[in-house]
């Protein structure tokens, strides 16, 4: 057993620091201010390798792993939530699909684009009335003289009105259940496809949410992911590897919740000393600290068994929920750290708060978590 | 053309702690990084490199975990890595560093400029570059802030000073050291980085380099570090209270008691 990141990993990770530091915090207050992130910044992280991490070299990756993915997404996320959910989804949901399951022609015409940050993605799985039950999906797609017909709608979809490509789940067998779904790539220019209105939200504002409309969406047949009927084992599959993302993200926020009270309790003084020389205060820093490096391991693992192919659902589950959690509970922490300068927005904590909510509900909520846990456990 | 740059690896922190027993910095523990005034000698030459077709090789002395500094480099855009590694190098002050890195340029073949940063971000002694140059019998010139026009065997230099800079003019090659004043360096890529994962960095010890034992390690370092001690950590200076007219009074008056106005 050896709990050491490999020389290679702890560059990446200073390097991902690096660009955060310089080329994101300087922006971040100005982005959720806007509400949106400028594609250049995509087309940047593209350039510097960030969406080529994860992906083997035969398809123009960088064949880095996912471990070393996740740390460059807390690196981020640390400064960015926004950005750090944008680059997750494109990486975790919405190039990986294309990537496992694609053939050669969807790979070399998507794969290339997507790693290098010309082309942004986004994955369609959640719908109205569809959300953690993702198998009751009622987008329909039916096959028309040659051609796959698209009809619904998908909401809450991370990055939609910046993808260049979307893998959208839809019913082909009605009646079938889970086993009737299938998965389509659906280009952003694709006949009958648009992109809704973008959402308002709590957190993570500068991050692009919109819904995504099929309207008789018209796609050549060969637009089908995979097997047809093999949707919804494809999307569970992309879920299990984006739960280490959010996981990461979760990290990401938690120390930079620590950070920031950290920094704060060591510079208040109160009662003629320093805030962090009260027991009061020391208890919530050890408990953040604690907690953040708890998440971080446990993130890292489920990570570790996907680059060495080893079973990581039951890890990845955990890991996203008690990540998530972790950071909620930091971020809640750090406002109070704050006293009344963490609920105005001068200081960056309110938006941790706000940020951290969406990780307990965003690629299954807490409760799906502790269900998948509880599967594992053979309940 | 080609060019030299040399680096030295650093420990990155603002915290450092030293090691009374060695008089040296202690860095146990630390993360180490490109010393931040090579890298503005890195940029330089990555821009040459990238303006007129040169090949930038990067060289340094230091044990095995200079290898990552020297792959960052990689990463920044240098084509080719060298390290000089050997136990016995440890405790080697400027003058003997710079021979161990002359005997190693000199190894390394053909050159046309040699850069360095102005001096290193832990030592700080900023003799590296110009001792470098007279090892190798070249011209040197210091504090380079831009270099005007690079042709070959000619180099038109502007010099920073402290009020002002001076042109200068000389044939090729030359060792020049650069002030951080002379560009922004970019960010190494983590594509730059894996691809430097595969490029061969051939490590040379005493032996390989022919290098004299009474010219390095302690026993070939004239100088040696007597006492190393901590700045003295930053008082917490004072707060003025009160409405802006109020504390502009107080200030005023303030810098007028300690004869500042």
């Amino acid at each position: 057993m050896d709990f050491q990141l490999t020389g290679e990993q702890r560059m990446l990770q200073r390097m991902a620091r690096d660009f955060a530091l310089k080329e994101v915090q300087p922006h971040v207050a100005e982005w959720e201010e806007k509400k949106a992130i400028p594609r250049e910044v995509f087309a940047r992280m593209g350039e510097m390798g960030f969406f080529a991490l994860p992906f083997p070299e035969e398809v123009g990756g960088l064949g880095a792993g996912y471990l070393a993915y996740a740390l460059a997404v807390e690196e981020i996320s640390r400064v960015s939530a926004s950005l750090g959910i944008s680059y997750a989804a494109h990486v975790s949901i919405g190039t990986m699909p294309i990537y496992l399951f694609g053939s050669r022609v969807q790979k070399e015409r998507w794969l290339g684009p997507c790693l290098r940050g010309e082309v942004l993605a986004a994955f369609g799985l959640t719908e109205p009335g569809a959300g953690s039950d993702a198998g009751g999906t009622e987008t329909t797609a039916s096959l028309v003289d040659g051609e796959w017909v698209l009809n619904g709608t998908k909401c809450f979809i991370t990055n939609a009105s910046l993808a260049g490509v979307v893998v959208a789940t839809a019913v082909t067998e009605p009646g079938k259940g889970s086993r009737g779904i299938s998965s389509f790539v659906v280009p952003a220019d694709a006949p009958g496809f648009s992109v809704g209105q973008r959402y308002s939200k709590l957190g993570l504002r500068a991050s692009d949410t919109a819904e995504l409309v099929f309207a008789d969406c018209r796609l050549p047949e060969d637009a089908l992911l995979g097997e047809r009927g093999a949707g919804f084992r494809q999307f569970l599959t992309a879920l299990d590897g984006g739960r280490i993302s959010i996981a990461a993200l979760s990290v990401g926020i938690a120390q930079a919740c620590l950070d920031a009270s950290l920094e704060y309790a060591k510079t208040r003084v109160q009662f003629g000393q320093a805030i962090s020389k009260f027991q009061a205060i020391q208890f919530k820093l050890a408990d953040m600290a604690m907690e953040t490096e708890l998440a971080r391991l446990m993130t890292l693992k489920a990570a570790w068994l996907k680059d060495n192919h080893l079973p990581f659902g039951r890890e990845a589950a955990m890991a996203k929920l008690f990540a998530s959690e972790t950071c909620v509970r930091a971020a809640l922490q750090a406002v109070q750290i704050h006293g009344g300068y963490g609920y105005m927005d001068e200081y960056p904590v309110e938006r941790y708060l706000r940020d951290a909510k969406l990780m307990e509900i965003g690629e299954g909520t807490s409760e799906i978590q502790r269900l998948v846990i509880a599967r594992n456990l053979g309940c | 053309m080609r060019i030299v740059v040399s680096i030295k690896q650093v420990p990155e922190t603002t915290e450092v702690k030293i090691d009374p027993a060695k008089n040296s910095v202690d860095t146990e523990g630390l993360t180490r990084i490109i010393n931040p005034y090579d890298t503005y000698a890195l940029e330089e030459a990555v821009r040459i490199k990238e303006a007129s077709g040169a090949t930038v090789a990067v060289i340094s002395v230091g044990p095995e975990k200079v290898d990552e500094s020297l792959r960052e480099a990689l990463a920044m855009g240098a084509d080719e890595g060298f390290h000089l590694s050997d136990p016995a190098f440890e405790g080697s002050d400027p003058l003997a560093t710079a021979y161990i890195l002359a005997r190693g340029i000199e190894k390394l073949g053909p050159y046309d400029l040699v850069i360095c940063g102005r001096q290193a971000m832990d030592g700080a002694s900023g003799q590296v570059g110009p001792s470098l140059a007279e090892e190798l019998g070249l011209p040197c010139v210091t504090f380079v802030r831009k270099i005007e026009e690079l042709k070959e065997g000619y180099i038109r230099v502007q010099r920073m000073t402290d009020d002002g800079y001076e042109v200068v003019e000389g044939p090729l090659p030359m060792v020049i050291t650069v002030v951080k004043e002379i560009n922004e360096p970019r960010l190494a890529s983590l594509k730059g980085l894996m691809k430097a994962k595969r490029v061969t960095i051939p490590v040379w010890n005493a032996s390989d380099l022919g290098l004299d034992p009474a010219r390095y390690g302690p026993a070939g370092s004239p100088t040696s570090v007597a006492r190393l001690s901590p700045p003295p950590p930053r008082t917490g200076g004072e707060m003025i209270e009160g409405t802006p007219e109020e504390q502009v009074r107080i200030l005023v008056r303030k810098l007028r008691d300690a004869k500042v106005l």
